[in-house]
């Protein structure tokens, strides 16, 4: 099992998800410069957070560009896992291969916190290790988390279940108070139609060891893990 | 040529800078102000001396990069670069 960490200039979490993958989980770990469109083999690839091309004009929507990201969207069209945490979720975004967009939060602030999601799908590859309407806790970082997309395509992402988690209090109800960025329906990830790539604005590499505060994040690199086993032993 | 492009937020997205600008408006005595949206400006100058052509080109470079059609819309003015030196003088 390979993950690919994408790192752009001015990507933060590279290294907080490629400790993860490789010291935490044991799993291989290949750091992916965005200028080289070779995947290298890798089974899923990881968009960290950070500010990808400082984030200049939106977030996201110069790294949307970069050579790797043509590569990444033929790997994603052929099934391959891609997972967006933050400014990866913001690049995937603009890129079209995730629905809608991430806004400024409604607070005008950056918001730096814990917060408690609802895992409402545990039959895709990036929760099958979760419980469905488990409760996860795991941080936030960003200033523009606040998930927009017009009411079609909301309606749609709703009814095909492509919500995967929502902001939520410590019981796992979905309360306008547990939002912390004003997210329509308290969305905290989403992923496409087909299953196969996720967006979160949640950190789970920054929760995967106790020392920091929580492991509830390693479920999710854990289910990576276990998902690609079944796959390379069927 | 040159483009003078406006980038705003769309009016069905929230838009917290302008409703924080809107209540700053109001501290300073402009009560009449009933709503304000913060979008952006952005300036291009084009070798090209087609207007037709120009307009075009900006209109693809707004739906591609300049804007996200999710959350923005867009407006943009051509002048010719004659014009602006003529103005700014």
């Amino acid at each position: 099992m390979k993950f690919g960490v994408v790192v752009f200039p001015g990507t933060w979490s590279d290294r907080d998800c490629g400790w993860v993958v490789d010291q935490v989980l044991g799993a291989h770990l290949q750091y992916l410069w965005h200028k080289d469109a070779d995947l290298k083999g890798c089974d899923c690839i990881i968009l960290p957070g950070g500010f990808a091309y400082g984030d200049y004009l939106r977030t996201g929507a110069i790294a949307r560009f970069a050579p790797v990201m043509e590569s990444i969207g033929e790997f994603a069209d052929r099934g391959g896992l891609v997972w967006g945490i933050c400014n990866g979720f913001q690049i995937l975004c603009e890129s079209g291969l995730l629905p809608g967009a991430l806004i400024r939060n409604s607070s005008l602030e950056y918001r730096c916190e814990w917060t408690n999601l609802v895992v409402e799908r545990a039959d895709l590859p990036f929760t099958s290790q979760c419980d469905e309407r488990e409760v996860l806790r795991v941080p936030i970082s960003h200033g523009e988390g606040s998930y927009f997309a017009d009411p079609a395509t909301l309606s749609r992402l709703e009814q095909n279940g492509q919500v995967v988690f929502r902001y939520c209090d410590v019981e796992g109800r979905v309360r306008p108070n547990a939002n912390p960025n004003g997210s329509l329906h308290n969305i905290a990830g989403i992923v496409n139609s087909r299953g196969n790539v996720l967006g979160m604005m949640p950190h789970p590499e920054r929760c995967a060891e106790a020392e920091l505060g929580g492991t509830d994040g390693l479920k999710l690199f854990r289910s990576v893990m276990h998902s690609a086993a079944e796959v390379l032993t069927a | 040529m040159i483009a003078r492009i406006v980038v705003v937020p769309k009016p069905v997205v929230n838009d917290p800078q302008g409703v924080t600008v809107r209540q700053g408006l109001a501290l300073l005595g402009f009560g009449e102000v009933t709503e304000v949206r913060v979008g952006k400006y952005i300036e291009v100058r084009l070798d090209t001396t087609s207007e037709r052509e120009a307009r075009e080109r900006v209109d693809q470079m707004c739906s591609r990069l300049l804007a996200n059609h999710v959350i923005e819309d867009y407006h943009f003015e051509i002048e010719h670069d004659h014009e602006r030196r003529g103005a700014t003088r």
